[in-house]
């Protein structure tokens, strides 16, 4: 086994760029300082030494990691390997830690970071949730509080950001057929831009928080602590690495597919990774520009949004909400593409209108972009925007439903199976199905009014973020689990986690819904003792926890199982994907030794006879 | 057949009870001004909407949990078929037809919110961190409490020193975000409809006291209104203290300095007269006229120690001279030393 070979601490790539980013944050400080000096000022302010420091910090960190290395390489002429081979003098588990270049280690690492940052992000949560069970403030203060939630939403972000990316980078090359992605070094430099703006947006904790909420809106956010600056910084370097990374997704499934596999032909969890890659592609740039826009009015008093200087406090939303409208969708194409992958598999039947399904994908990206105003109601942005931003909103209803309703055909006259994956699945229906009807009452202007700012709009998006992420995610890493790893989890613990977060989910979200009907206003740390909201926010600080550790069975069970769970057949779902269809573990280079030609429907199940692919062994 | 006739018993079943039953549950406070009925009615249309959506969705899906699963032993694949293209034009269609028509009650609805009484009396919302003020434009007074006479239509303009902030009296339903700078004014009209006490609770995040930012609603009967009106032209009393103390809640001082010592962002003004405070360049000042008046004024020109990190907004500058100086014998009367 492993264990016997010692790891040099330092060869770890995570480590040595960790390293490196203290060392290059120190030095570019200095830099700053010395400009600073140059300049006739006083060497030392916080602001801009932090913010100059830590920008050169990340890009550092990409050094120490190695990300750089091959291109550095190809400046000075010299060759490189299209595959980085494992250091045979390190235990099996250091590749994780270091630069790869093969998408299913990538994958596996955007996986486990996206649930440490889901953990992160869970524990503010419990944080503020046990403050908020009870009226008055028991052991927050308002400006911890403030931060915590900020910090909540920005990191889950992240961390749905990364689940996605996992789910993409695993699963998009082995569905195609491609031997990997079609930039395997933007690849590996795509993630590891996660790593060290993270840590930027955990420092902003330290650095005084931020009292704005993830949303940021200035002038509050022109005015928030240091913190502000960091979260700006991390959260326009994760952009970043959105943008590369969606891309990467397109051009692969362009190009890489394997003979026969036309459009129509892919595996439907391709096309919502697609839908959901062009939007990353095209709107990331707005949040970044509007955060970049008021960290310049920071560092350099530019007056973009600051009345005084003439600047308009509402362009900041239209900007941000350019982007962080599509976003929604970033975050649930996949989840939506990821029922309908699996529904057919445990319904054993094919997918009802697959061409509907896939194309209400491309429906939902592109209505997407046109209802970002809907946010900003209540704002105080030009009055006659409002009705048509609320026929825009309304439409996204349309290729929703046409999911939904092609989801129950898919299950009508099946032979239903429950193992734990098709449990996440049917509760992510029933989750989305709750997040999206609870929408048009925030999309018809008047009753928004009422609605905007309160705990329902909280309870309609996390219904929306749960049903579409997060049970989706976990019914994927329990179907792959067996493929990833050759082992099975186990389906008693698996099982207890559904049953434990499902009802508890419907909990949290109907009473949050209830309260905000009544009178709960968003992001705050205090509530009114008049309005006799305790015992309702006990109840989601109790369903809240539940949800938290049936999470904590669902980490525990994952670890366990690698070691002790029975060991898998090849294709225990008797899946017509092609990644089934490979030896357990996947070979290193996929499909080069089983090439494989598409011959079929992917979800012909319940047709004798049919084939999807026809792979032939070298 | 004999499967949809169940399913569609099945759906009518979930559709009454998840309707009624939030029906019976109430969902919204109590209703109190005209613009909130329009909003209330389409909301319920909403609601059973939603419950027949959710029961038609769910009662298939848990019909078919039941009926088609796979039995024990069983190893059989599904029925085979792929689609049918008129289910998804019907689908399709059918919904799009129903968003139009939700579209459709809610601009009407909001054109409801929006309908102008020219008689309607004038008040501009101003909001800062965090405090309201209420100025009666029409009849030039101040107060930090909003009195609304019933009945009759308020037109409310919203703006704010600092940061954004968002008018919400739930009962009244309707909110607009109160948006600082120079022609961005935005209005909001409210006609109240049931006397009582209500709170405008700040609905957007702007900032560390965001929780507190509350100001009290009273709606009264036109002839109390009209009184109260008169008592505030009036003028404030003779005793500068006591118009202080109105000055001091109109201009938002109270919402970082408390008066009975407790702890809030600013020093408490309580026993703060004639006290020695230590600044941070270590020298000591006794708190007397001048100092609190340049503090008002100015309040960058000293910090105290312990309060480094909070940055006072230069309140004295929307004041006048005169309520500045009420302001500061205020303080000086919440103190022993005299």
């Amino acid at each position: 086994m492993d264990e016997n070979k010692k790891v040099k601490f330092l060869s770890l790539g995570l480590v040595r760029g960790i390293v490196f980013q203290v060392i290059g944050s120190l030095a570019g400080m200095g830099f700053v300082m010395l400009i600073r000096l140059l300049m006739g000022l006083p060497a030392w302010n916080a602001e801009p030494v932090w913010v100059g420091g830590t920008f050169v910090g990340v890009f550092t960190f990409l050094i120490g990691v190695g990300a750089f290395s091959d291109w550095f390489k190809w400046a000075k002429g010299e060759e490189t390997s299209d595959h980085i081979e494992a250091d045979p003098s390190q235990p099996k588990w250091a590749k994780y830690y270091n630069i790869s270049y093969d998408h299913k280690v990538i994958g596996i690492q955007y996986g486990v970071t996206s649930i440490i940052l889901l953990g992160m992000a869970g524990t503010f949560a419990m944080i503020f949730r046990t403050e908020l069970a009870a009226a008055k403030l028991q052991f927050l203060d308002l400006g911890l509080f403030n931060s915590l939630i900020g910090l909540h939403g920005i990191v889950m972000i992240a961390a749905i950001l990364l689940g996605i990316g996992a789910m993409s980078n695993y699963l998009v090359p082995l569905m195609i057929g491609a031997s990997d992605m079609a930039f395997p070094r933007l690849n590996a430099f795509a993630y590891w831009l996660n790593a060290p703006s993270a840590l930027l947006v955990v420092i902003s904790l330290f650095l005084g928080g931020f009292d704005t909420g993830w949303t940021a809106y200035p002038p509050l956010s022109a005015r928030a602590p240091l913190g502000m600056q960091m979260f700006f910084l991390g959260v326009y370097v994760i952009g970043l690495s959105s943008i590369l990374g969606s891309l990467n997704i397109i051009v692969t499934v362009i190009r890489m597919r394997a003979p026969g596999m036309n459009y129509f032909r892919m595996p439907i969890f391709v096309w919502a990774s697609v839908a959901t890659s062009i939007i990353s592609l095209t709107a990331t740039q707005l949040i970044a520009l509007s955060f970049q826009m008021v960290m310049f009015q920071r560092l350099f008093g530019m007056g973009f949004f600051d009345p005084a200087n003439g600047g308009n406090v509402v362009l900041f939303q239209h900007l941000f909400w350019f982007y962080s409208h599509p976003a929604v969708y970033v975050f649930i194409l996949p989840g939506l593409g990821m029922i309908s992958e699996l529904l057919p598999v445990f319904s054993r039947k094919p997918l009802f209108g697959y061409k509907w399904i896939a194309v209400s994908s491309m429906a939902i990206a592109l209505v997407g972009f046109f209802v970002w105003a809907h946010h900003m109601f209540t704002a105080g942005m030009e009055e006659y925007l409002r009705v048509p931003f609320m026929y825009s909103t309304m439409l996204v209803a349309v290729p929703t439903g046409v999911k939904f309703f092609s989801w129950v055909g898919t299950l009508w006259r099946g032979k239903i199976t429950f193992p734990t994956p098709m449990l996440f699945t049917l509760g992510a229906v029933s989750v989305f199905l709750l997040g999206g009807l609870t929408g048009p009452p925030n999309a018809t202007v008047a009753t928004d009014l009422h609605l905007h700012d309160t705990y329902w709009i909280v309870g309609h998006f996390h219904a929306t973020m749960f049903g579409g992420f997060m049970f989706p995610f976990f019914a994927a890493f329990y179907y792959w689990y067996p493929k990833i790893t050759g082992r099975m989890y186990s389906e008693k613990l698996g099982k207890l986690h559904f049953w434990l977060m499902f009802p508890a989910f419907y909990v949290q979200s109907l009473w949050q819904m209830y309260i905000g009907l009544l009178g709960m206003r968003r992001r705050i740390g205090d509530y009114d003792p008049a309005l006799n909201f305790d015992n309702s926010h006990l109840v989601i600080t109790i369903a809240g926890f539940t949800i938290f550790v049936s999470v904590l069975i669902f980490i525990y069970n994952l670890i366990k199982s690698a070691k002790q769970g029975e060991v898998a057949e090849s294709n225990p779902w008797n899946s017509r994907s092609p990644e089934w269809q490979l030896p357990t573990p996947i070979p290193e280079h996929n499909y080069t030794d089983h090439p494989f030609k598409v011959t079929g429907e992917p979800y012909d199940y319940g047709l004798e006879g049919s084939t999807y692919i026809t792979m032939s062994d070298k | 057949m004999k499967h949809f006739i169940r399913v569609a018993i099945l759906v009518i079943i979930l559709t009454v009870l998840i309707g009624f039953g939030l029906d019976k549950v109430g969902y919204m406070p109590e209703l109190a001004s005209v613009q909130g009925e329009a909003i209330d009615e389409l909301f319920t249309k909403h609601i059973w909407v939603i419950s027949f959506l959710f029961s038609l969705i769910i009662g298939f899906m848990l019909y078919s949990f039941v009926v088609f699963r796979q039995k024990p032993g069983e190893n059989k694949d599904g029925d085979h078929f792929e689609g049918h293209t008129g289910l998804e034009i019907v689908w399709t269609i059918v919904p799009l037809a129903i968003v139009m028509y939700f579209s459709f009650l809610g601009a009407t609805a909001l054109a409801e919110t929006r309908r102008a009484d020219p008689n309607a009396y004038n008040i501009t919302v101003v909001g800062s961190q965090w405090s309201w003020r209420f100025d009666y434009d029409d009849y030039e007074f101040s107060s930090s409490e909003l009195r609304l006479p019933v009945d009759r239509q308020a037109l409310l303009m919203m703006t704010s020193t600092d940061v954004i902030h968002s008018f919400w009296v739930p009962e009244f339903r309707v909110k607009q975000d109160a948006l600082p700078g120079e022609g961005m004014e935005r209005e909001l009209r409210v006609t109240p409809t049931e006397l009582g006490n209500y709170k405008v609770r700040c609905a957007e995040m702007c900032g560390t006291e965001h929780a507190y930012m509350l100001a009290d609603v009273i709606v009264m009967e036109v002839s109390d209104f009209e009184e109260w009106v008169e008592e505030q032209q009036g003028g404030p009393s003779g005793d500068a203290a006591e118009r202080g103390e109105v000055w001091s809640q109109q201009f938002g001082c109270q919402a970082c300095h408390s008066t009975d010592g407790s702890e809030r962002i600013g020093p408490t003004w309580l026993d703060l007269y004639q006290s020695t405070e230590t600044l941070i360049d270590g020298t000591t000042v006794v708190v007397d006229d001048d100092y609190l008046y340049e503090s008002i004024v100015d309040p960058q020109a000293t910090i105290v120690e312990g309060y480094e990190n909070v940055l006072m907004p230069p309140t004295g500058e929307s004041m006048t001279e005169e309520q500045i100086l009420d302001v500061v014998e205020y303080i000086e009367s919440l103190s022993e030393h005299e």
